[in-house]
């Protein structure tokens, strides 16, 4: 209790660096270039072009987080049954590729799926292909899956490897089959596990531009971009607010939905 | 372990006489500079200091936009500066440059004089702006992939090299495309015009591969497209790196920038100033700094030096009459400027 003085510095941190910027992002929002107030900036998300870019955003988000959940689930059984010398391995090397910048490993998929790219060289070796991926949404879901997916598996296993193994096998005793076993068992007693995972790429996916902008070719346009565009390159810094609010207000509504059904199964692993 | 601290020793008393050395030498004056990151031979500024005992404080910058915000903070005095076109018609057009004797200057003949007039769209008197680099935006295509010698910018629209084009990722230079081979000029601020130019852009986005900046030359270099609209700068390296592409500036004409310096109002000593940038001209130097940035110079005694093969790579000295159409970008109005940003967000929402 005497150690008040410890909290100091986050304290700061977080008026400095969360509360600060918040504040800012939300006034510049409300007003218009000649500092009156309005609504125009944070209601300019239903303009059709806006509305679009959004509608993409929610669309890959979703997908992607589908699409980590179904790779996710097995990556972590798998996991779970290494024995511990080898689980600690497997999971450094799942973690390894994070030790390198993001932009780097993204920059590295798109020489991977360009149309001359290391991907259209194998397949051109079994006589199959050459593919167009690059610079289409598939690239960028891709990409996207790939940079997301080790935030998906690490929360999900962490909840398995919480499971007590009694309870899988006082389930087996009373004669359920594995599949019972993972559906009535497994797969809700670590449901906190996969909602935090789900948190964690949702949200990011939702709101990144950079994976668009370099395996989309500039050619997709996410509501990142278009927040970007307006900071960078528009320099209207008011709508570009106005649109990071109403971003933020879609990301909490969709969360409230994430969470409803799990707050009350005690905290969850990572979030 | 005693050794280490010895060498330390030895370490640490050099490099205070190494400072006091320099500390000790006749200062007769400070400049601060500020110029665009490696764009200009480190080596140039110990000549500078070693031959005038002016003293250099160097600064960089990425962008423009960048350079302007830094240099309208106010945080640091800046004496000279080197931007581009736009930007130095900005600072004139706002006063935070001052005007100078470039007339006097000892060097100015290098300069040929198609350049200072290309400087006086925004410096109309030439008194503000010394050329220092400039370039054009063209096409950089391969020509294992394109049989015919491109010279218009039709290539880009006539659907022959669907999904294998690649246009730049802003919104001027890809307006500007379109509006030059429409016939209009790229600085119009004819909404019909513009808007004319952005159907086209519609009509070709479904042919372009990629929206690209800095990785555009990269896709051709590597033989991923068959064109794609570049900066003069980039199509020498990429020339460099794939002997089989070639760039052009089509014959409707195109962009050309111009890099310049001006004297800040910052600036307490004009002269001291002046006598920096007449260095810059020297041909010595101009090559030095030339020999590190391989982009075209303005300077026409470094050109008659160069070797034959330098001088006839039209990415560095460009034909004269490539030159007839193209236009510098200038200032557009605030409503121009929105207009553009909302049809380039209809064209990438498409």
């Amino acid at each position: 209790m005497k150690r008040k003085y410890l909290s100091a510095p986050y304290l700061i941190w977080v008026v400095g660096f969360i509360l600060l910027p918040l504040v800012t992002i939300a006034v510049s929002a409300l007003m218009d270039k000649n500092g009156s107030f309005t609504l125009e900036n944070i209601l300019s998300i239903i303009d059709p072009i806006n509305r679009q870019a959004l509608l993409l955003s929610l669309g890959i988000a979703f997908g992607c987080t589908v699409i980590c959940v179904l790779l996710a689930y097995p990556a972590a059984m798998v996991l779970k049954s290494l024995h511990l010398d080898k689980k600690g391995f497997a999971i450094f090397i799942l973690i390894l590729p994070m030790w390198m910048n993001f932009i780097l490993r993204i920059l590295a998929w798109q020489m991977i799926l360009s149309n001359n790219g290391v991907l259209n060289l194998l397949l051109g070796k079994l006589g199959i292909g050459p593919l167009h991926i690059s610079n289409s949404w598939v690239a960028l879901m891709i990409g996207t899956v790939y940079d997301f997916l080790p935030f998906m598996i690490l929360p999900i296993f962490n909840a398995i490897s919480d499971i007590d193994e009694d309870t899988i096998e006082a389930a087996r005793d009373l004669g359920a089959g594995s599949k019972a076993v993972f559906w009535k068992v497994i797969l809700p007693l670590s449901a906190p596990g996969m909602v935090s995972g789900v948190i964690m790429v949702f949200v990011p996916a939702m709101t990144s531009f950079v994976i668009a902008d370099i395996l989309g070719g500039g050619k997709l346009q996410l509501i990142g971009n278009i927040i970007e565009q307006e900071f960078t390159k528009s320099m209207n810094w008011h709508a570009g607010s106005g649109l990071s609010i109403s971003l933020m207000i879609f990301v909490l509504v969709s969360l409230a939905f994430t969470m409803k059904n799990d707050l009350k199964d005690k905290g969850t692993t990572v979030w | 372990m005693k050794k280490r601290v010895v060498l330390f020793g030895i370490t640490a008393a050099l490099a205070l006489g190494l400072l006091c050395g320099c500390g000790k030498s006749e200062k007769k004056g400070t400049l601060t500079v500020f110029n665009y990151g490696e764009y200009m031979d480190p080596e140039v500024l110990d000549i500078f200091e070693e031959e005038t005992g002016i003293e250099i404080k160097y600064e960089e910058a990425l962008t423009p936009e960048e350079m302007y915000s830094k240099y309208i903070s106010g945080a640091i005095g800046y004496d000279l500066l080197c931007t581009s076109d736009y930007m130095l018609q900005r600072l004139i057009d706002e006063g935070e440059l001052q005007p100078f004797d470039i007339g006097s200057m000892e060097y100015k003949e290098n300069i040929g004089d198609k350049y200072w007039e290309i400087a006086r769209d925004f410096d109309p008197e030439n008194q503000y702006v010394v050329p220092y680099f400039w370039g054009t935006v063209g096409i950089l295509y391969d020509m294992t992939k394109v049989k015919e010698p491109v010279d218009s910018w039709e290539v880009l629209f006539n659907g022959q090299y669907a999904g294998d084009l690649i246009m730049q990722n802003s919104i001027r230079d890809a307006y500007m495309v379109a509006l030059k081979y429409l016939g209009y000029s790229l600085n119009t601020t004819s909404e019909k015009e513009i808007r004319e130019a952005h159907q086209l852009l519609l009509k070709q986005e479904p042919d372009v591969q990629a929206y690209l900046v800095d990785e555009a030359r990269d896709e051709v270099v590597a033989g991923n497209a068959a064109m794609a609209v570049v900066y003069s700068g980039e199509a020498y390296l990429g020339h460099e790196y794939n002997e089989n592409l070639e760039y052009v500036v089509p014959k409707e004409g195109s962009n050309i920038w111009l890099d310049g310096w001006g004297i800040t109002k910052y600036c307490k000593d004009k002269d001291m100033a002046a006598q920096f940038l007449d260095f810059l001209c020297r041909e010595d130097i101009a090559e030095k700094n030339f020999e590190y940035i391989y982009y075209s110079t303005p300077n026409e005694a470094v050109i008659e030096n160069m070797d034959e093969e330098l001088k006839n790579d039209r990415t560095i000295v460009p034909e004269e009459s490539s030159m007839d159409n193209c236009e510098l970008y200038l200032q557009m109005t605030p409503e121009i400027t929105e207009l553009y940003n909302d049809l380039w967000k209809e064209l990438k929402a498409n």
